[in-house]
């Protein structure tokens, strides 16, 4: 009897070696060039929309912001950055908020830290000359749906951020129990989501916040686009 | 048997009487992780269809061509590359279900479902039969994971498709949207599945032989 | 004498008979939940009857409907214990129909797909409590202060219209306090009850009669509760001995589900070992996992999950303390 055919596909039962990796090379390249093409195809659209989130987010944790430009230090100063190329991309990096003249009016922060479940990311601005926090949001987050959620969906625990005193220090109390402008009400019943909110935009506000250039001594915006209000994305 | 009912069959078999999801069980993961929405649930379902039509074709017309020694490996590379062109499309073209189906997208190359059927089908038939099967499978893929979908979004959220069902007061099941919810749901479809399964049985059986000799002699 | 006298008796083993029927067992935990039950309306009124009433059809429908042995499974009573140890975990503001749900997900998915009474892994009223905590963690973790309503009045969340939500007035549970305001509660209330918490969570001295009831009656494997208490006073004399900050001991013990736990769930015949180590090994690693989730974990409670997560290791625990065959078997673990 001989050699049994499993696949009646393959009628030579032994490929030399030299056929085997030609066979895999050919299929990696016209794979590489498969998803080159995809990739350059794909690129300006997935590109454009990842802009107008972050406009979107940045204008609205900034009130009155009209342009943006990313900002990171160069050494001792803050400079103007160019997008990244790329992911992977580890500069840290805030955001400047121009009004339509150019004028810096605030920086957008962004942070990430742990939740009550997998990671929070969210953004805040920043007012340097009032030393403020003026505007938060949290753009990812995995906390429980009806509890954790709450930092994005409970509207009273997200405008207690619009106008937020940081001299000395924020703080967070008990629902309810707001006494001074630099303190905010954690949601009742997602108390751990809202701690770790608190936790992420306070390491982060010990970071960068102050050392960040008052208003007067800030990277005026490069180039001014022409002013065009901020499209609603969801992020 | 004609060439097209034979097509046909191919075609219908994965629908229902081998369902990758509900009779075969493969594809757990996607089928447990991302069908918290109908809408997840469809997206993830047609991109998984959409990477196995386009690989059982391409395998099927290229099973002369491939040595059986690397055949694995060239199945894998041609998977890997139709998952990477879906990832890309979906990505620029719904980014907001991008976001949410997140790494199952990539996932898409690991799902057994697909490696499977090159395997086991499209390295053995001619194209069309390789597309008709790997259409069916699909379908059958997305029908099994909308059904999850459908089931713990209106459950979990209170919703289809987004729309609110049952107006601003609905209590949630937070547990559907979550894993476990998953789990429970899958399990319950199965048994649902096993039974209809067992009753038609049971009633071929008795129209088989309608008068069972009752006691042995 | 007849020849017929003298036919020889040939019975099979066993020889032995205890007069303890699965039922009577049930009625003895039942008579010792009386007291209980008495407690939760005498402090949230006549709504800890209807709460505990429709866990309890919950979990006697669906045990009748699916299981195995339909109407006549439940004459061993163990469905409605399983809904009445579910209704009285509940929260007495529970909207009526999550209780029901809670019964039906308690016998369903904790017992009935198992293949029944002795098959399941864990204890079925807690698997009802689970899905529900898993399902609506708003309402479960929604407490009603005790004596906040008169005796025959409802909380607006009882009669809640099925799928929908009604707000309810919120209360802290005495370990809630601890965990997230900093707030001790004394030992008076807690031995008395007068304390927000499930409806059969309250009040320590009558869950610990309870328990004496149980033990003389023999009705329960003594040592579980023994060991669940002993270690989590003595594991949290430790712990707040080194973090001063924590609750002192006997608040450990007398607070949130500890004590109903104790006495009623973890003793469940069928999910924890028989073997007297394995009963103490069972408890001390419940009382370890409640002492660790509740000082460092992200809720204030963790009998529930304790006792489900131990309930799984049973088989393990029961198979590492087989009493060993005199001079035959080696010494092995597992």
């Amino acid at each position: 009897m001989s050699a049994r055919q499993l696949d009646p596909g393959t009628t030579e039962p032994e490929a030399g070696p030299l056929k085997l990796v030609a066979t895999l090379t050919i299929a990696g390249l016209l794979s590489g060039v498969a998803i080159v093409g995809a990739w350059q195809t794909t690129r300006p659209t997935i590109l454009a929309y990842q802009a107008q989130v972050l406009k979107a987010a940045v204008f609205k944790v900034v009130p009155g912001a009209q342009g943006l430009q990313r900002l990171a230090w160069q050494g001792q100063t803050l400079a103007a950055e160019a997008d990244p190329g790329g992911e992977g991309d580890d500069t840290p990096v805030v955001y400047g908020a121009y009004d339509a003249s150019g004028a810096l009016i605030g920086y957008a922060i962004p942070a990430e830290g742990a939740g009550f479940q997998d990671k929070i990311g969210l953004i805040y601005g920043y007012d340097p000359d009032a030393s403020k926090i003026v505007g938060l949001r949290v753009l990812d987050s995995r906390e429980t749906p009806g509890l954790g959620d709450k930092i994005i969906k409970d509207q009273e625990f997200v405008h207690g951020w619009d106008d937020l005193s940081t001299t000395p220090s924020i703080e967070l109390v008990a629902h309810g129990k707001k006494a001074a402008p630099n303190q905010v009400e954690a949601i009742s019943g997602a108390t751990i989501s809202s701690k770790a909110v608190m936790r992420i935009v306070s390491g982060s506000y010990a970071d960068w916040a102050e050392r960040l250039p008052k208003r007067a001594d800030a990277p005026r915006q490069e180039i001014t686009p022409a002013a065009s209000p901020a499209k609603e994305v969801a992020p | 048997m004609s060439q097209s009912d034979r097509t046909a069959e191919e075609l219908l078999k994965g629908l229902w009487k081998e369902n990758p999801t509900f009779v075969q069980v493969l594809g757990m993961c996607p089928a447990l992780a991302v069908t918290n929405s109908a809408v997840n649930a469809i997206v993830m379902g047609l991109a998984t269809l959409f990477v196995l039509v386009a690989s059982s074709g391409l395998v099927s017309m290229l099973r002369h061509f491939i040595p059986k020694q690397v055949r694995i490996s060239t199945y894998i590379v041609i998977i890997a590359t139709f998952v990477s062109v879906a990832d890309l499309v979906l990505q620029a073209t719904l980014p907001v279900v991008h976001k949410e189906l997140g790494a199952f997208i990539p996932l898409i190359v690991v799902n057994c479902l697909i490696l499977g059927r090159q395997e086991a089908f499209a390295a053995k038939n001619t194209v069309k039969l390789a597309i008709a099967d790997a259409i069916g499978m699909g379908l059958g893929f997305t029908f099994a994971l909308t059904l999850l979908g459908v089931v713990r979004e209106i459950l979990g959220s209170g919703s289809l498709f987004g729309m609110a069902l049952f107006g601003p007061n609905y209590e949630p099941w937070v547990v559907m949207i979550l894993p476990p919810g998953g789990f429970i749901m899958l399990g319950l479809i199965l048994l649902v599945f096993s039974w209809v399964k067992q009753r038609r049985q049971a009633r071929q059986a008795r129209q088989a032989d309608p008068a069972p000799k009752v006691g042995v002699a | 004498m007849s020849s017929e006298n003298l036919r020889l008796q040939v019975t099979a083993a066993p020889f032995t008979h205890s007069p303890r029927t699965t039922a009577a067992v049930m009625r003895d935990v039942s008579l010792a939940l009386l007291p209980v039950l008495f407690a939760a309306v005498w402090y949230f009124g006549i709504v800890a009857i209807l709460v505990v009433g429709t866990a309890t059809l919950g979990a006697v429908l669906t045990d009748a409907v699916l299981g195995r042995q339909g109407w006549a499974g439940l004459k061993d009573g163990s469905a409605i214990l399983t809904g009445v140890l579910l209704g009285l975990t509940l929260p007495p503001g529970i909207p009526l129909w999550m209780a029901l749900l809670g019964g039906v997900a308690g016998i369903g998915l904790g017992k009935v797909v198992w293949g029944g009474l002795g098959h399941n892994i864990f204890n079925p009223a807690l698997v009802g409590r689970a899905f529900l905590q898993a399902a609506f963690p708003i309402t479960l973790t929604t407490w009603v202060a005790p004596g906040s309503g008169s005796l025959v009045s409802l909380p607006a969340s009882t009669l809640a219209v099925p799928l929908l939500h009604v707000d309810a007035v919120s209360a802290a549970t005495p370990l809630g306090l601890a965990k997230f305001q900093g707030t001790l509660t004394a030992v008076g209330p807690l031995l008395t009850g007068n304390v927000a918490g499930s409806l059969g969570e309250t009040s320590a001295i009558i869950l610990l009669a309870g328990g004496a009831y149980l033990m003389w009656r023999r009705a329960f494997d003594w040592r579980i509760p023994a060991s669940i208490i002993l270690t989590t006073a003595v594991l949290q004399a430790v712990a707040s001995a080194i973090w001063p900050g924590l609750a002192p001991p006997q608040m450990m013990v007398f607070s949130g589900g500890l004590l109903l736990g104790a006495i009623y769930m973890a003793t469940d015949p069928v999910s924890s070992p028989t073997t007297p180590r394995g009963a103490w090994i069972f408890g001390a690693g419940i009382a370890t996992l409640v002492v660790l989730i509740r000082n460092w974990g992200g809720l204030p409670e963790g009998v529930m999950y304790a006792i489900l997560l131990m309930n799984a290791a049973s088989p393990l625990i029961e198979r590492a303390t087989q009493p060993r065959v005199f001079g035959r078997d080696k010494r092995r673990l597992l």
